[in-house]
């Protein structure tokens, strides 16, 4: 039998890629996706015929991996389209590590691609079918406008029990923007204020239009392989060093605990398997939906205790030049956000891990978390990501 | 605020259907596990916390708190900004509903609340809630 413990480290990240993120008008998710796709199998020195293993989710196709493997004429042996909302991606990694480390195949493709900022298809379609697709019978009748208006009940709560304040939550969106004002591919880079933030037009109280995370098109990918054969690529490889998933709920209002979410286990699995901690860890990629997420990640991932979150975050501490440096690529809020944005803080934490991330890039950066989130703060996904010499 | 403690066992409708026909009726229910003995909401074919067979539907009594609270802004013309709250009922269990009968703006957490059950006409019962004031409280 493998262990967990056995697993850590097995497997490397050896290509990414992002494309078309911001608006790629005219495009489908399928081209967007293909484009990733192509390019990170490029990264990794790979060709497309050497990918034997898949794994890929789509907010609105239920039979997604199907089409995929169409477009892009695999074969694989290894197949996951676990669908868990926005950390899929991160979710999909275990599994992946499992079916390489067996033999089942060799090198795994993890891609994802949405136009959801310029399709006519797109949020407000998809949100309306979803109604009749995955009912909440007990929610949709008192008109949450999701995912805001949960997010917002958890901040409300968040605020309620530890005296956290909306500039707290501004300080999460304020630092984002910092981070996407030195990198070329963030959606948004104009300067953005802490009264700004205050100040924006309120949508669900306490979070405003700029607490919320942009609507954009993009599509990301990676290129999972054994770590021995990554060494022989052409990129330094990333290995994965600890992952874990973890869900509780679905609904909000089936949350056990508002301020508490299942990042506490799927944090303490990746740790453990990783056998490191949160101090251990130079730069931290988490799935800022709303600003609401930071808070609570850097909880119950243990960066701080429960409730110190504002704290944590004020006067500038995850920004550029702060104590710890999160979403280094300006996030969900400020870099792109196509419906499920965790595969961009896997692959946002491998660019640091490589030093490739230029005017934002954190200097001798080893260990990276990346954190993905789904639903209404109902999945949770962590990996634990490092260099060679960290193994 | 029901005048039935416990409903009978309707067959060939699941749970779901049963406590929508229940609301449609005017009558609030929960669940009550009959093995673990806890409270469940939203009402299903199992316990979840303990995994035994159906929980019985049973009439909460009706009161409770704000646990979280939200003020959805909407525009004037398309009906003006509305309450999204979550309710702990003092069973112990918690339901998304709103607070009726005051500006969103003006509910607290820890407002005690008591359900009351509406039927739009021609449409499904739902739960909502009004403040308690004075003594009741
Ligand atoms: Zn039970």
């Amino acid at each position: 039998m493998t262990t967990l413990k056995q697993l850590r480290g097995s497997a490397a990240i050896a290509g990414v890629a992002t494309y078309g993120c911001g608006e790629s008008p005219g495009h489908t998710d399928m081209e967007l996706l293909a484009e990733a796709a192509r390019r990170a199998v490029a990264d990794a020195g790979l060709a497309m015929k050497d990918i034997d293993g898949l794994c890929t989710a789509s907010a609105s196709a239920t039979m997604w991996a199907m089409p995929v493997v169409e477009y892009l004429g695999l074969r694989p042996s290894y197949i996951d389209s676990t669908m868990l909302g926005g950390s899929s991606f991160i979710a999909h990694l275990l599994p992946a590590m499992q079916a390489l480390a067996s033999g089942q195949c060799n090198a795994v493709l993890v891609c994802y691609g949405s136009a959801q900022r310029t399709a006519t298809f797109g949020r407000r379609e998809v949100v309306a079918s979803r109604r009749y697709l995955d009912p909440q019978p007990y929610e949709t009748p008192y008109e949450p406008m999701q995912p805001l208006s949960a997010y917002a009940l958890a901040a409300s709560r968040h605020m309620h029990e530890f005296g956290t304040t909306r500039r707290d939550l501004a300080e999460v969106a304020v630092a984002a923007r910092a981070w996407a004002r030195l990198n070329p591919e963030a959606f948004m880079r104009d300067p953005l204020s802490i009264d700004d933030v205050l100040n924006a037009r309120m949508v669900c109280d306490p979070l405003t239009v700029r607490d919320s995370c942009l609507v954009t098109d993009g599509a990301g990918a990676f290129v999972l392989v054994r770590a021995d054969r990554a060494r022989d690529l052409p990129r330094e490889p990333v290995h994965v060093l600890g992952t874990g998933t973890a869900v509780w709920n679905r609904q909000i209002s089936s949350m056990h605990d508002l301020t508490t979410t299942a990042a506490r286990d799927s944090g303490r699995a990746a740790f453990d398997m990783a056998g490191l901690s949160p101090r251990d860890i130079d730069v931290v990629q988490l799935y800022d939906a709303f600003t609401i997420n930071v808070l609570l990640f850097l909880e119950d991932l243990g960066f701080c205790a429960k409730g110190e979150g504002g704290a944590f975050v004020r006067g500038g501490a995850i920004a550029p030049g702060g104590r710890l440096p999160v979403n280094t690529n300006g996030g969900g809020l400020s870099c792109v956000h196509p419906g499920m944005y965790g595969i961009f803080a896997l692959i946002e934490a491998v660019r640091q891990l490589r030093g490739e991330g230029g005017d934002r890039q954190v200097a001798g950066a080893r260990t990276a978390l990346a954190h993905g989130n789904g639903g209404t703060l109902s999945s949770q996904a962590t990996a634990v990501l490092g260099l060679a010499q960290t193994l | 605020m029901t005048n039935s403690s416990t409903t009978s066992k309707p067959t060939g409708t699941g749970v779901l259907a049963r406590h929508q026909a229940e609301l449609d009726a005017g009558r609030f229910l929960i669940q009550r596990c009959g093995a673990c003995q806890r409270a469940v909401y939203f009402p299903r074919v199992l316990c979840p916390h303990c995994g035994a067979e159906e929980p019985a539907l049973v009439a909460p009594a009706g009161t409770g708190a704000v646990y979280a609270v939200t003020t959805v802004r909407r525009k004037p013309e398309a009906g003006g900004d509305y309450n999204v709250s979550i309710v702990e009922l003092d069973e112990g269990v918690r339901l998304m509903s709103r607070v009726e009968g005051m500006p969103p703006a003006d509910v607290r957490i820890g407002l005690r609340v008591r359900a009351r059950v509406v039927v739009p006409p021609g449409g499904s019962g739902m739960v909502v809630f009004d403040a308690i004031t004075g003594d009741a409280a």
